[in-house]
């Protein structure tokens, strides 16, 4: 696929926008302003990032427990996010979700996940609906190596293949579910290579190239659209934090994360960006300079909310 | 009035509103060419297609979640679960995502679909396919819960069901699909929370669900004869739960007895029985009792699964010790 310069930009904009809100969002949780489970997306930014570029409002997304990448990368309002870590009453969930349940389904977001493996049976439900009404979106399932060896997950992939539903499931693979390694949990090396016990394409990709995301996503994508059904793309990638804010992360080496940094896929893009000479030093900083205004404000947003009302306990259990 | 049976309400509920609403679907394991497993579903293939009645592989999990997703993005989805036993299969798509998500997503979602499941004892299933499960349900925030007992009651829950904006459990106690009664032709409904009076009486207040209904109605005529004037009290909903209709009843006949299939410990009869004792304690003459299966897995062999069912005679005793 060949994508515009203005693309490539934009794509390179989101991910450096997902980098500094989650950095952020870990200096507040250590200081004390975001309580909870927080799960950061660090390092892994290309893989929402490149998938999303080839999504409008129209499609649906599922996503996790570590969500705020895909959020961010499908358009949500990082204000809005911001409120809701910090449990404000105006955030996107009115402070009652929290960074694990934020959904905002006028974008086709349908929510973080705090159930691996949840998510994969809602997405295939999503795409159900999609082929029924006869539109052309199509929903896109992201979940992680850990969610790979869940019931759920091939109950949903077997039954879109089976109705050739249009769902493009997105493997997370970042070799962690919180301590326990891919290579004691699954005895295939990729989680791609399950794809022919559905009659699926099964596509491993540098998860973090965001330029091979966005084509290998963009494939799967149209095939959905077109009504061909289901395919299953795993991005391998890794997380520079620990599973939540606080692990002390003993379950891995300090020379393989360093390995994996020297693949950040920032630096990578931005490197390729200015050899190519589409970036220049000073625009860089102006993306980064815009962005930490934004986030600055967002922040200020979430401070100066007030927090949801205890007599609104009890609301919004039903419709 | 036509006669119908229970099952037949019930599809005849499926009928008229996948008429009126083209974005209902029905999904489940063999619901389409072999009509279900006890034949609610037969004929709606014919009627609809296959693109509204969905036969699924045996996939609990994905017949729920997928309901949730797509009743979360637009459509208004109907699904059997084939026994409610098989609930545990995939109980997290309804508790943890369509019960919650409502809430979670700060009241921005809803989650418009049905999970009908057959429960109960009394054809020799054994274990897992045999359970009433009705107070597990009620336990989880977000969900509704729906326990009709006769034909005309099954059809109108149904259709109200389904027009609800909210997930609804909807039990069909498996001895009642064979049950006649006079159901009307075409739609109406009958609102959740609204308590059916199913034989008014004077001296004691029956809680009953289900089929127990039935033993009640029975167990009321015998009692009759013995000067005893029983109340029969349908909730039909278990969650919400006419509360005010309950209360009224206990003020009027002062006692109260429930009765249930599922297990007693725990059961939906703990509930009914706490609310009486918080609401109504002074208007008691006895002490509230409950008539309900022993704290077991339903057995297979025919005299122990029989034991296992509460009886009339169990119901007739438990109401003359509140009258003593």
């Amino acid at each position: 696929m060949d994508l515009t310069n203005e693309q490539i930009i934009k794509m390179y904009t989101t991910m450096v926008k997902i980098r500094t809100f989650e950095n952020r969002v870990a200096e507040l949780f250590a200081d004390g302003k975001i309580p909870g489970f927080v799960h950061l997306y660090v390092g892994e930014e290309a893989v929402a990032t490149g998938v999303c570029a080839n999504l409008t409002d129209k499609d649906y997304i599922t996503s996790t427990h570590r969500g705020h990448g895909h959020l961010i990368a499908k358009g949500g309002d990082i204000k809005l996010m911001m409120a809701e870590l910090f449990g404000k009453k105006t955030g996107y969930c009115k402070g009652k979700g929290g960074s694990m349940h934020i959904a905002d389904l006028d974008l086709g977001i349908m929510g973080a996940n705090g159930i691996v493996g949840g998510g994969p049976p809602l997405a295939s439900g999503a795409a159900l609906a999609c082929q029924y009404l006869g539109n052309d979106s199509v929903a896109v399932c992201f979940f992680g190596d850990g969610a790979s060896n869940q019931g759920t997950t091939h109950e949903a992939m077997n039954l879109a293949s089976c109705w050739k539903l249009p769902v493009v499931f997105i493997n997370e693979n970042n070799m962690y579910g919180i301590s326990s390694c891919t290579r004691d949990s699954m005895c295939v090396p990729n989680v791609a290579d399950r794809a022919v016990g559905y009659d699926i394409p099964g596509v491993v990709v540098d998860g973090n190239d965001v330029v091979a995301v966005c084509e290998a996503a963009a494939e799967g994508i149209n095939r959905a659209r077109q009504g061909k059904g289901p395919s299953l793309i795993e991005c391998k990638t890794y997380r520079h934090r620990g599973h939540f804010e606080g692990d002390p992360c003993a379950y891995r080496d300090d020379a393989e994360l360093e390995e994996w940094k020297e693949k950040d896929p920032i630096p990578r893009l931005e490197q390729k960006l200015l050899e190519m000479e589409l970036l220049t030093d000073s625009k860089i900083e102006e993306i980064k300079s815009t962005l930490q205004k934004g986030l600055a404000g967002a922040e200020q947003f979430a401070e100066e909310s007030p927090f949801p009302n205890v007599s609104e306990l009890t609301e919004d259990v039903y419709t | 009035m036509p006669n119908m049976t229970f099952a037949q309400a019930i599809k005849d509920a499926h009928v008229v509103e996948m008429e009126r609403d083209p974005n209902i679907y029905v999904a489940g394991e063999d619901v389409g060419v072999f009509g279900g497993c006890f034949g609610v579903t037969a004929g709606l293939l014919e009627q609809f297609g296959e693109k509204r009645v969905k036969d699924t592989p045996i996939t609990e999990s994905a017949i729920v979640g997928t309901a949730v997703g797509a009743a979360t993005v637009g459509l208004r989805p109907v699904i059997e679960l084939m026994f409610v036993d098989f609930i545990g299969v995939a109980l997290d798509q309804l508790y943890n995502q369509a019960g919650k998500m409502k809430y979670m997503f700060g009241g921005k979602a809803k989650i418009p679909m049905v999970m009908r499941a057959s429960c109960g004892a009394g054809i020799g299933a054994a274990a897992q396919h045999s359970q009433c499960l009705e107070a597990l349900f009620m336990h989880l925030p977000g969900l509704k819960v729906v326990m009709p007992s006769t034909p005309y009651d099954a059809k109108g829950l149904l259709i109200e069901a389904i027009r609800d904006d909210n997930p609804v459990v909807f039990l069909e106690h498996k001895m009642l699909y064979a049950l006649e009664g006079e159901v009307p032709e075409g739609e109406y409904t009958i609102s959740f929370g609204q308590a059916d009076i199913k034989r008014e009486g004077q001296d004691v207040t029956v809680v009953a669900t289900a089929n127990m209904v039935h033993t009640a109605l029975s167990a009321a005529e015998k009692l009759a004869a013995d000067g005893i004037s029983v109340e029969v009290v349908d909730p039909r909903t278990l969650n919400p739960l006419d509360d005010e209709s309950i209360i009224e009843s206990v003020k009027k006949t002062h006692r109260l007895v429930i009765v249930h299939e599922e297990v007693k410990f725990a059961g939906s009869g703990a509930e009914i029985a706490a609310l009486v004792a918080e609401k109504a304690f002074d208007y008691l003459d006895a002490p509230i009792l409950r008539v309900a299966a022993p704290f077991c897995p339903v057995p297979f062999s025919q005299p122990l699964e029989q034991a296992y069912i509460p009886s009339e005679q169990q119901l007739i005793d438990a109401v003359k010790k509140v009258m003593a």
